[in-house]
């Protein structure tokens, strides 16, 4: 009478299990998969579909098995994620040098073999995301402030070049600092009424105020024209060369004062070039202002507030000045944005748009400039040129994005190079005096 | 040890309430420039409390903290934000559960502590944007005296490795070089010898001797391990409840009847419940 309670073989565990899961999901599929609305002449009718409930229950259990028994091995992958942002030793020459062939790439590609017009403006839109990517990287991956807002500031630049173009005819390259000045001014409006706030809470906010944004340009119907959007804004010229076909008397295009024949490809290389010089400089710009005082103070922050605080650094105007300076490159990027388009409206500028570029920042790993431009290319790029696959490029997009979290968990390049070497540093000429009390 | 007469940081009956938990309750006390001053009691004596008050963390509502830098400087840190008072008055802190930038460097650490000089030589960025000399010759300063710290606790060789990956004992010299770069006068000390080995707490008393003996700081720790605070103190000052029990040179607290009561439990303790009288023992 003594049969020992033997423990349940872990196959059996997992066909339990499973078909615990299977019962579930046939459940659930009967609201779901189970009926179809039919449009018929004489009105809509419901239609059953069972057989579909029967497939959706055996795959779920096809899944669930496979997931117990090999979850193991997936589990074991999660946990090898670094703790920490690891710390490079040598300096990255690899990172500098793909960095380095990746503008060269971009600066060549409008003259490449293979690029015609629908591939340009593609990169063009890629380089959009690269460089509101790089912007949000000021706040999100340097700061350490999570902002799910950052559309608002894009949506401020392109309106600001909108309107300031069209009632007082400013032209493209005098609204464009007005467009970042403008973002970088209502960055810091935010900022004042989130600076207590941290991670979560802030996430929180900072996504209302970007909501209220588009609902403020979809109600405003006076000034932005509302859902209509703004239409007609002007095209950059080049140097005062408009990109037209047939320029007016005594005004020389583009074409004709460089006497090219006229093809609308100049006005896509010319603004391609623009998106490329001016997301250039936001790198270039986040790459220097990481070695001041200011972009150290950001990642200090990230790191540790107390800290920061005990060591008399003021959190507020850390905060404020990383918002400002994001929320600028936001705003410059959207001012391309509306003169690219022609047409701006409050649809351009919802939620998906600030989930796509923190998506790319995140991707990209946090703080990395280069990742930053990889995951651009793969969230934005990959998904233009498989249109074709219509149906499933959300979920190919979702399943990239599943798959990147697990094997990259801190993002596709996750290493941080210090600010500063001792190595590479100058030594002192002379023994430099003792500290003063 | 010096100038008898003008204590660098006079604590004037500091009282801090919590809900209805009275954690310090109408302390005073003095720390005089260019000593050691050792801040010991039971665990939750308020010890904590008297610092983070000190720091700027908690806002002190009654009771006066004032900090005397000579020549008619005269901080009262009740009144000035926490990042005020390390930068202007010159008050430096470390933490008890180490607080450094994990994911920086080793040097960065040093070199955000000295922010304000650094922000300052950059013009507020622009002359640092712009690559002037005037930036580049306050770095190369900032390196140099980074460097001096970094030799002085050890840390040269870890310079550019991340100051989360440090062993436990070179953490906690880290932070106290990083508070000591914001070139402070009065630098305090929260457990500066929790979890180091007898060695290494040794080591850490020659370190904090020989920083005030180059510096002239003053140093204000609170420490539960005796041979750091018998061996370097030279003023005691002792909390139990939120009440200060003793004040004085080490030979006369250690003899104090009040401050052997309340390490090793008195009689009236005795009717507490086990628990209670356990959490208060000598850590």
């Amino acid at each position: 009478m003594a049969a020992g309670v033997s423990s349940p073989s872990p196959v059996a565990v997992a066909l339990k299990d499973s078909a615990a899961a299977a019962v579930v999901a046939a459940l659930l599929a009967v609201p779901l998969l189970g009926f179809r609305l039919m449009d018929r002449s004489q009105g809509p009718e419901l239609a059953l579909r069972l057989s579909w409930i029967p497939i959706a229950a055996a795959s779920v259990f096809v899944g669930r098995f496979a997931l117990t028994l090999g979850g193991g091995a997936l589990s074991r992958g999660l946990a090898r994620r670094p703790p920490t942002v690891t710390l490079v030793d040598r300096p990255n020459r690899g990172r500098r040098l793909a960095g380095w062939a990746m503008a060269g790439f971009a600066l060549a590609l409008p003259f490449l073999p293979f690029s015609d017009r629908n591939l340009i403006d593609k990169a063009t839109l890629v380089l959009i995301y690269v460089m509101l990517g790089w912007g949000l990287n000021v706040v999100v991956g340097l700061a350490g402030l999570l902002d799910l807002g950052y559309v608002a500031f894009y949506a401020v630049g392109a309106y600001s070049y909108a309107l300031l173009s069209l009632h007082f005819g400013l032209t493209f390259w005098i609204c464009l600092p007005l467009a970042g000045l403008l973002a970088g001014t209502v960055g810091m409006i935010l900022g004042f009424p989130v600076l207590r706030l941290r991670g979560d809470y802030l996430a929180i906010v900072t996504l209302g105020f970007g909501e209220i944004v588009r609902i403020i340009l979809l109600n405003w119907q006076s000034l932005t024209g509302g859902p209509n959007g703004i239409v007609d804004i002007h095209r950059p010229s080049f140097f005062g060369l408009p990109f037209t076909a047939n320029p007016p008397e005594g005004h020389p295009s583009f074409a004709t004062f460089f006497g090219l024949a006229y093809t609308p490809d100049h006005r896509i290389i010319f603004q391609y070039y623009l998106i490329f010089a001016l997301a250039l400089a936001t790198n270039l710009f986040t790459l220097r202002i990481r070695k001041l005082p200011i972009g150290r103070a950001w990642e200090a922050l990230r790191e540790d507030e107390t800290a920061c605080r005990s060591l008399g650094l003021n959190p507020t105007t850390i905060k404020l000045s990383a918002f400002a300076i994001g929320a600028m490159f936001g705003g410059l990027a959207g001012s391309f944005f509306a003169t690219r388009q022609g047409f701006i409206s409050p649809e351009s500028f919802n939620f998906l748009e600030s989930a796509m570029i923190l998506a790319i920042v995140v991707l990209g790993g946090m703080g990395s400039q280069v990742g930053i431009v990889l995951a651009a290319v793969i969230l934005v790029g990959l998904p233009e040129w498989f249109r074709d696959l219509q149906l499933y490029r959300m979920l190919a997009f979702g399943g990239a994005m599943v798959l990147i979290m697990l094997w990259r968990p801190r993002g596709l390049l996750s290493s941080r190079e210090p600010t500063i070497r001792l190595a590479t540093a100058p030594r002192p000429a002379l023994p430099a005096p003792e500290p003063a009390a | 040890m010096t100038d008898q007469l003008a204590p660098l940081l006079t604590v004037e009956h500091l009282t801090m309430r919590f809900g209805g938990l009275l954690a310090v309750d109408d302390v005073s006390f003095t720390a005089r420039k260019g000593d050691i001053t050792a801040i010991i009691g039971p665990n939750g004596a308020g010890k904590t409390t008297v610092f983070n008050c000190l720091t700027g963390f908690y806002k002190a509502r009654v009771g006066r903290l004032a900090l005397n830098r000579g020549e008619d400087e005269m901080f009262l840190l009740e009144r000035m934000e926490g990042f005020r008072i390390a930068r202007e008055a010159g008050v430096a802190r470390t933490f008890q559960n180490i607080r450094l930038f994990a994911g920086m460097s080793v040097l960065e650490n040093l070199i955000v502590a000295q922010h304000d000089p650094l922000m300052r030589a950059s013009a507020f960025t622009v002359a640092g944007l712009l690559g002037l000399g005037r930036y580049r010759r306050a770095e190369h300063a900032a390196i140099d005296f980074a460097r001096q710290w970094l030799d002085r606790v050890g840390l040269l060789a870890q310079a550019d490795a991340a100051a989360g990956g440090l062993p436990y004992g070179s953490q906690r010299r880290l932070e106290i070089a990083r508070a000591m770069c914001t070139r402070p006068v009065l630098l305090c000390l929260d457990e500066p010898a929790a979890g180091l080995n007898p060695r290494e707490s040794q080591e850490l008393n020659q370190l904090l001797l020989e920083v005030r003996r180059d510096t002239g700081v003053s140093i204000l720790l609170i420490e539960h391990d005796m041979s750091v605070v018998m061996g370097i103190s030279d003023h005691i000052v002792v909390l139990d409840h939120g009440r200060l029990i003793a004040d004085g040179p080490p030979a006369a607290v250690r003899a104090d009847e009040r401050v052997i009561r309340a390490y090793l439990g008195a009689e009236e303790d005795e009717a507490l419940p086990v628990e209670v009288a356990g959490d208060r023992g000598v850590n």
